[in-house]
């Protein structure tokens, strides 16, 4: 009776070894698909780098797991206790300083193996010189959003980065500057490269070179407050004359529309402009996004809605629908007020 | 041989009604058993509140755009999960198990300081419930918010008055702060208990290893709670009296912070798992009928551990923009306390080897916690190896980690802790058969949950995110991982159906129903009070095989 039970017992555990592989091969799979946000679908230098030293590292403990979980489960099925072995105790050891030594020695190797690849890779993605063809982007995180400035170009524009695409034959590597209005947040796209934290009083940097153009997703990563699931990002690569082309429309001045007057005298008469700015108006604000250019952005609420008329009607009357805890607040706008607010802000390309 | 026999003095009398007797008897006890279970039913409680906390962030991820909870109520529950869970379910545990064991142990008849002892325990049942008081007290003069919801490492400035008004965040400081005090004040007991109590014969070399790891871990409590202590101070004093530390808009420091937390934070963890490792290496020897392996490796692998350990902190700060040298030294520390570590999992195994397995439910959890200690390890070399972190860190992928870790092999080990030592605290044993049935049902769930979270990390889905954007192939995951938190919740509800069924229709346990090597099975169960009435005299680290086997005593190898 008691044989069978510990058998069953033993075959639990094979069952369980099977299962735990069967999720690996599972998790293995994604890595094919074409996700947005998959850390095994590198897009760039520093991000290939570390899925080469990921798999390095990955094939290395998957060894360590194979042999010990093997060893571990040979025990288990060989030394498990018997019927006829009634009452008598097995041989009593105590220890063994060879096997002690083996089982230490070992592992301080593979420790050297392992400290060796991480610190090339650390030295190679941190310590890259910046070329003089670097393009210079400077992020300061917001609750809930990111503000991009562009200090060479004069632009200013927020959620959705646009950089040029980098040839590895002529890089040109996109370096961004990492600043923080408030809280702690964290620059992450995955495609492009690990995560760096945007620190309060404090300058941290990374870099991404791109080599296809697209759009890269990715999130605020360090919580920050009640929309830190909200704070979405948006990373455009551009070809070389798309990159120009967009520049170009982001430092024209906003077209001044006769028709969406009333819009624009809604908006600088509000508390608007304390937190927003639009060039060539009263408002000149910090707190939230620019909105010189808002209808360039496929976006609002950093990626929370879709920038189409209806969402930025929402937006406007009841922020907490689209994004609760935000800190834009409802207005309290009558209807017609919001009509011409709104299609004021559809001019603004 | 024998020195003094004590008379045991009775309690006293202050009512005729037995439930105040009763009452009064347990508020005011001094007796380390008593304390000891009351520190692990305290755990237990919150063991069922953290883990309503959890099943409710389950809830809301099970799909994206859900809205079974706000944002404010979701950072909420993460906070107050992950804060009660480490201190106020597996920190009042292994205390509760110190408390109660070592001095049996060691054969001593109570810890160094009984009334520290009873002090210590109500300060850190103070700690809870100021914790929990949050829920109602917390909104103060802004209204804004109630139970902290800063998360459980407070970062600055996020906990600072701009972005934290009202009293929620003061709650969490001022219950980590006196909870903190009773950590320190029991860990100071158990090393003088351990260090001057020990009964004659027991040298240091001849403690069951259980006395020699919560040596240790005590040790390390003392050198990471101080700096936790420090920091909340500091917070104090930026939130109320018009302190910098942490200000950022005034010149503090946001990164000051995380080292102060962090310094304390790594070694808890450490804290926490060493005495699941005690718990192991006294349960995984008795159902393999062979002594530890390795003895002498064991105790210096957990003292390297222990002195490791303290220089690993920053590996939780690999993305704020330390310098490459910096990344470097933490990679490599990080990295050198899996050789400690992993010479503990071979001694766990080479005890096993040669020996004749009892696959006793207590057994059974120890299997479980040697296969999820040993990915939990592995994991973590992964994350280790800094340029991983960088994309890992914050993400799903360490969440699976540090569950892995915590549930997979302390709550593993503890409840292997609970099937091997209720017989000796109640008298009674726990059924085996509600036993298998929790252990299925929660290794079921464990892994659905904890091996399905590892890969929404890697396909880019960040921590503490209250909720998700579709089509970025998180959906199922997140549904498995919600299904495994479930049926975990279920086998935690068989847990406590056994506890409480066995108490009264349990099979009596006799002293030793495990055939069992250490002293606390040398007395009756429940033990007497003062445990022993002759203080015994013991000549090996297995005083009882002596006993069994006078033909071969182990003080003939020792």
């Amino acid at each position: 009776m008691r044989r069978t039970k510990n058998s069953i017992t033993a075959r639990g555990f094979q069952m369980l070894a099977l299962l735990f592989w069967f999720t690996v091969a599972a998790a293995a799979q994604p890595a094919t698909r074409a996700t947005n946000t998959n850390i095994f679908a590198p897009e760039s230098t520093p991000a290939k780098s570390i899925v080469n030293l990921s798999i390095f590292v990955l094939v290395i403990t998957g060894i360590i797991f194979v042999v010990v979980g093997t060893l571990l489960v040979y025990v288990i099925v060989k030394f498990r206790g018997k019927a006829t072995d009634t009452g008598r105790e097995p041989a009593q050891v105590y220890g063994s300083n060879q096997i002690e030594l083996a089982w230490t020695v070992i592992p301080v190797l593979i420790v050297v193996v392992l400290f060796l690849a991480t610190a090339r890779v650390i030295h190679a993605i941190q310590d890259a010189p910046k070329p003089a063809s670097a393009f210079e982007v400077t992020v300061i995180g917001h609750q809930f959003w990111w503000e991009f400035r562009y200090p060479k170009l004069g632009i200013v524009t927020a959620n959705e980065l646009h950089i040029p695409v980098s040839d590895p034959a002529h890089p040109t590597p996109t370096f961004l500057k990492l600043l923080s209005a408030d809280t702690d947040h964290s620059f992450w796209v995955p495609q492009l490269g690990g995560k760096t934290d945007l620190v309060p009083n404090r300058v941290n940097e990374m870099w991404m070179d791109p080599h296809r153009t697209g759009v890269f997703l990715g999130q605020c990563a360090q919580y920050c407050g009640v929309q830190h699931a909200k704070m979405l990002l948006r990373v455009s690569v551009d070809t070389p004359e798309d990159f120009d082309a967009w520049v170009r429309a982001q430092q024209k001045a906003p077209t001044d529309d006769a028709a969406v007057t009333a819009g624009r005298r809604v908006f600088e008469a509000t508390a608007c402009i304390n937190c927003h700015s639009i060039s060539g108006t009263a408002a000149n604000g910090r707190f939230g996004p620019d909105l010189t250019h808002l209808m360039s952005r496929r976006t609002i609420a950093s990626g929370a809605a879709e920038n189409t008329p209806e969402n930025l009607r929402l937006w406007i009357r009841t922020p907490d629908a689209i994004k609760p805890g935000s800190l834009m607040p409802a207005m309290n706008l009558n209807e017609q007020d919001v009509d011409a607010l709104v299609r004021y802000l559809e001019t603004l390309q | 041989m024998a020195s003094d026999a004590i008379a045991i003095p009775s309690l006293p009398v202050v009512s005729d009604r037995p439930w105040v007797q009763t009452l009064h008897d347990w508020l005011t006890t001094v007796d380390h058993k008593r304390l000891g279970i009351l520190y692990v039913l305290y755990g237990l409680f919150f063991l069922v509140i953290g883990g309503i906390e959890a099943i409710i962030m389950r809830i809301q991820l099970i799909r994206p755009h859900n809205d079974f909870v706000s944002p404010q109520v979701f950072n909420r529950m993460f906070t107050m999960h992950g804060t009660t869970m480490i201190f106020f379910m597996v920190m009042p545990m292994v205390f509760g198990f110190a408390n109660y064991l070592v001095p049996l142990m060691i054969g001593a008849r109570d810890m160094a300081f009984p009334r520290l002892n009873a002090f210590s325990f109500w300060l850190t049942a103070l700690g809870g419930l100021l914790l929990y008081f949050s829920f109602w007290g917390g909104s103060g003069l802004y209204g804004a918010g109630n139970a902290p919801d800063v998360g459980w490492w407070a970062y600055a400035p996020l906990a600072a008055r701009a972005f934290s008004p009202g009293h929620s965040s003061d709650y969490w400081t001022i219950s980590l702060l006196v909870s903190g005090f009773g950590s320190i004040g029991t860990a100071i007991n158990i090393i003088a208990t351990v260090l001057c109590m020990r009964c004659p014969g027991m040298k240091l070399n001849r403690m069951p290893l259980l006395a020699w790891l919560n040596l240790i871990m005590s040790g390390m409590v003392l050198f990471a709670i101080t700096p936790l202590s420090a920091a909340q101070l500091m917070l104090l004093v930026d939130r109320y009296l018009g302190g910098h530390f942490f200000d950022t808009q005034a010149g503090g420091s946001a990164v000051l912070w995380m080292h102060f937390f962090w310094i304390f934070g790594h070694p808890e963890v450490y804290v926490l798992v060493i005495p699941a490792f005690a718990f192991m290496s006294e349960i995984i020897p008795v159902f393999s009928r062979k002594p530890i392996f390795g003895y002498p490796v064991m105790v210096a692998a957990t003292v390297c551990i222990g002195f490791v350990s303290m220089s690993v902190w920053a590996h939780h700060m690999f993305t704020v923009g330390m310098n490459s040298y910096a990344n470097s030294f933490f990679a490599i520390t990080t990295m050198a306390v899996g050789i400690p570590t992993g010479i503990k999992i071979f001694n766990w195994i080479g005890t096993m080897w040669g020996g004749r397995i009892q696959f006793k439910t207590p057994m059974l959890f120890s299997i479980g916690f040697l296969f999820q200690f040993l990915v939990a390890g592995l994991t973590g070399i992964i994350q280790s190896s800094a340029p991983v972190d960088w994309q890992l860190s914050l993400s799903y992928f360490v969440v699976a980690h540090f569950h892995y870790v915590i549930v997979g092999a302390i709550v593993f080990a503890i409840f292997a802790a609970f099937y091997y030592w209720y017989p000796k605290v109640t008298g009674r044993m726990l059924s085996e058969k509600l036993g298998k049935w929790h252990f299925w049902l929660f290794v079921i769930g464990f892994h659905l949950t904890f091996d399905t979270m590892h890969i929404p990390g890697l396909l880019g889905m960040p921590r503490r995110i209250y909720t998700y954007e579709p089509g970025r192939g998180w959906d199922t995951l997140n549904f498995i991982v919600s299904i495994g938190g479930i049926i975990q919740a279920i086998a935690v509800l068989v847990f406590v159906a056994n506890m409480i069924i066995s108490y009264w229709k349990g099979q009596e346990a006799g002293n030793d129903p495990w055939d069992a090597w250490t002293l606390e099975w040398s007395v009756s169960s429940p033990p007497p009070a003062y445990n022993f009435a002759t203080i015994p005299v013991v000549e090996s680290r297995r005083p009882l095989w002596d006993l069994k086997h006078p033909e071969d005593p182990d003080s003939r190898y020792e």
